[in-house]
């Protein structure tokens, strides 16, 4: 039996025991976006969308969908996953399970707790049947998927005018209690008007088992909120991921999605931006550093509908040994959509003849008073920067480090929260091999 | 100190240095000047061992070893430093970073350990002050959005940390306002002995009002057409290149 007629034989099963009455809704959603996964199945090479991310390694294991063991994690252990450094909101789960142990979380004010209870108690019904499942794409099968299995994850309702005094961190384990698992989260966060909110998030696995995570987040923010997410992917060599965020932001709205991707075996990043309304901001920032056979997909869409918008992007990429970076880039102005100014950047450093890149800029401008601007490099390192540092008596493979973390820098100086600058700018000098001799 | 013998570099199939020799001994000054395009900033290059180069006649040695073998940074260990005539800019990495980097790499090259943060941060102090340089500007990205003079003074502050035994100054006056020459001119003047030397490259004889060179050259198409003493540059400034051709 290969993955998906697994899938589709354990439906129902999954289905009989999550429903409950009072979510005829979800039950709907769920059987909808179940059929069409039935129908289109795992997309292939043959689709336009994923001609460079091939699916097949990924698949071809044999994952456990329901775990049945308990495993329990002391703090001490996976201390090092947390920003652990600051007081924030933790909203935490092991093999897809809550555990109220790691977590914590907050009904004082606000929500900050947990999907199956929202998708459950009829005190949530509204707000799930406003706003659950409503921004996915409902051509995106991987995505369908998820929402069919959708059950379990983070759920954050935030009212106006409500400045989060700290940040939600959210954090997938998986203990390698099971050869071969796969995660399918799905979390739901609703910002307020005024509102601010900044949100970590990771999928960790603890032992080299292999975990495939198909992650589906929606994010509103209303008018004027402010919400900030950053999503660190490092995981294990033998982690896959796809990651799918959908974003709908109301006027004067300003949310920044930031990504950085130093891990896993596999990652694919969909991020799609829906503007409703004027003076909006979407920010979008990546950081991708990989090697050996790894491979990080960002595809990103924003649609720009109403005028007088802004979108930044911006997506650096360095490739080592034989790895694969992919990057398509989406920018969609309506016609409605007058004075857009949109900027896309994606720069990208092969530093071995084995590794690829495929980067695609897609604009389509249907208004005639906008400002869009696109880039996208490949390229070496400037031997003159190079010659310089060395010059100076650093040896070429610490000035080579050096000037890879100059090139990913700007897209780090995004990060409003300075512990998590500081661990991110340690995981890159880690990862690049520049020796930490000096404080950053 | 230095020595360069009848060399010869091309860049591509360019031959760009014709011949060049040169000596500089321990405790002198010599100037370089010529026309713009004449391969001043190729000879320092050069010297300091830049790989796209090639050598293709002649020898520098460095007492008495030969260069050609060795990377920039080892050139860079052995005592050479180059004040750079348009410096690069390295994002997210502060002058005060990249200068202990720099410092405790030449160290760890002979098997010393990194200089103690205490003695790091008195040396930074005293030598900033030296140039007059600002605490904040130091905590700045490397060379990012320096104005010209800026980007100068950082290199003569690299310099006075690193105390080459060479060190070649491309063009470091250029940008340079009265007042910021006199302090990099003097900060040069304060570190120069007896035991190490200082090749100028300058289109001014400002400079060599302020820094008073041993010898003059003229570098021209590649090849030192003139030498003499410091009134040579008073004759330059007076005449032109022209003369010389
Ligand atoms: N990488 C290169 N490729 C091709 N030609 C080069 C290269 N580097 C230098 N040259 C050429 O070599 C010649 C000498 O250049 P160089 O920079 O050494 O001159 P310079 O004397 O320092 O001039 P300036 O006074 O303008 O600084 C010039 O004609 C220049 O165009
Ligand atoms: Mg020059």
């Amino acid at each position: 039996m290969n993955l998906k007629e697994k899938l589709i034989t354990s439906f129902l099963a999954f289905e009989n025991k999550v429903s409950t009455d009072t979510e005829t809704t979800v039950h709907d959603t769920r059987s909808k976006a179940f059929s069409h996964f039935e129908k289109n199945g795992f997309p292939t090479r043959k689709d336009e969308e994923w001609k460079y991310t091939p699916l097949k390694s990924v698949l071809k294991h044999d994952y456990t969908l329901f775990p049945t063991t308990n495993t329990a994690i002391e703090f001490a252990t996976v201390k090092e996953y947390f920003i652990h450094e600051i007081d924030s909101y933790k909203i935490v789960f092991i093999d897809g399970v809550y555990s109220s142990y790691l977590s914590e979380t907050t009904h004082d004010g606000c929500d900050i707790c947990l999907m199956s209870s929202s998708l459950k108690k009829p005190k949530y019904k509204m707000v799930i049947d406003h706003y659950f499942d409503k921004i996915t794409s409902k051509n995106d099968s991987v995505t369908s998927l998820n929402t069919a299995f959708s059950n379990e994850g983070a759920y954050i309702h935030i009212p106006k005018n409500t400045v989060l005094p700290k940040p939600i961190q959210i954090i997938h384990f998986s203990t390698g209690s099971e050869a071969q698992l796969m995660l399918q989260p799905r979390s739901l966060v609703i910002v307020g008007e005024n509102s601010h909110v900044q949100i970590v998030e990771r999928h960790q696995s603890l032992t080299n088992n292999v975990v495939f995570t198909n992650s589906v987040t929606e994010i509103f923010a209303a008018k004027r909120a402010i919400v900030d997410y950053y999503k660190i992917q490092n995981d294990k060599k033998t982690a896959s991921l796809i990651d799918s965020t959908y974003v709908q932001q109301k006027q004067q709205s300003i949310v920044s999605v930031n990504t950085f991707s130093f891990g896993g075996n596999f990652t694919r990043n969909n991020l799609e931006f829906h503007q409703e309304g004027e003076h909006i901001d979407s920010i979008l920032n990546g950081i991708t550093i990989i090697g050996d056979k790894q491979l990080v997909d960002n595809h990103t869409l924003v649609n720009h509908n109403y005028p007088n918008c802004e979108s930044h992007e911006l997506y650096k990429g360095i490739y080592a040994d034989k790895s694969t970076g992919v990057f398509n880039g989406k920018v969609i102005v309506k016609q409605a959509a007058q004075k857009t100014n949109a900027y896309q950047q994606n720069n990208n450093i092969i530093i071995d003849d084995g590794a690829t890149i495929n980067t695609k800029p897609q604009l389509e401008i249907f208004a005639d008073d906008v400002k869009c601007s696109h880039g996208c490099t490949i390229g070496q390192l400037d031997e003159d920067a190079l010659f310089y540092l060395r010059s100076r008596g650093i040896p070429k493979k610490e000035a080579e480090a050096l000037l890879l973390y100059a090139f990913a820098n700007d897209a780090l100086e995004k990060i409003k929260i300075p512990e998590l600058k500081t661990r991110i700018t340690k995981l890159i000098a880690n990862k690049l091999g520049v020796e930490l001799g000096f404080e950053l | 100190m230095l020595e360069i013998k009848n060399l010869h570099a091309t860049i591509g199939d360019k031959e760009i240095l014709k011949g060049i020799n040169l000596n500089v001994k321990a405790g002198e000054v010599h100037a370089i000047m010529g026309p713009n395009g004449s391969g001043k900033s190729t000879l320092a290059t050069v010297i300091a061992g830049k790989e796209e180069y090639e050598v293709t006649k002649g020898t520098i040695t460095l007492n008495n070893e030969d260069l050609e073998d060795l990377a920039p940074e080892e050139r860079a260990h052995k005592g050479i430093f180059l004040s750079f005539q348009y410096p690069i800019e390295i994002p997210g990495v502060s002058v005060t970073n990249f200068i202990k980097t720099a410092i405790n790499e030449t160290r760890k090259a002979s098997g010393q350990e990194d200089l103690p943060a205490k003695d790091m941060l008195k040396k930074i102090r005293e030598k900033a002050e030296l140039l007059e340089i600002d605490r904040k500007f130091l905590s700045r990205s490397l060379n990012e959005g320096f104005s010209g003079g800026e980007t100068k003074r950082n290199e003569i502050f690299q310099m006075a940390m690193l105390e080459p035994k060479l060190a070649i100054l491309d063009e470091t006056d250029s940008g340079l306002d009265i007042d910021a020459l006199k302090v990099v001119a003097n900060g040069v003047n304060k570190l120069k002995s007896k035991d190490n030397a200082v090749i100028l490259i300058t289109h001014y004889q400002r400079l060599l009002d302020y820094i008073v060179p041993d010898f003059v050259h003229v570098l021209h198409n590649g090849k030192i057409v003139k030498s003499g003493g410091k009134e040579l540059a008073h004759e330059l400034e007076a005449k032109g290149y022209d003369w010389l051709k």
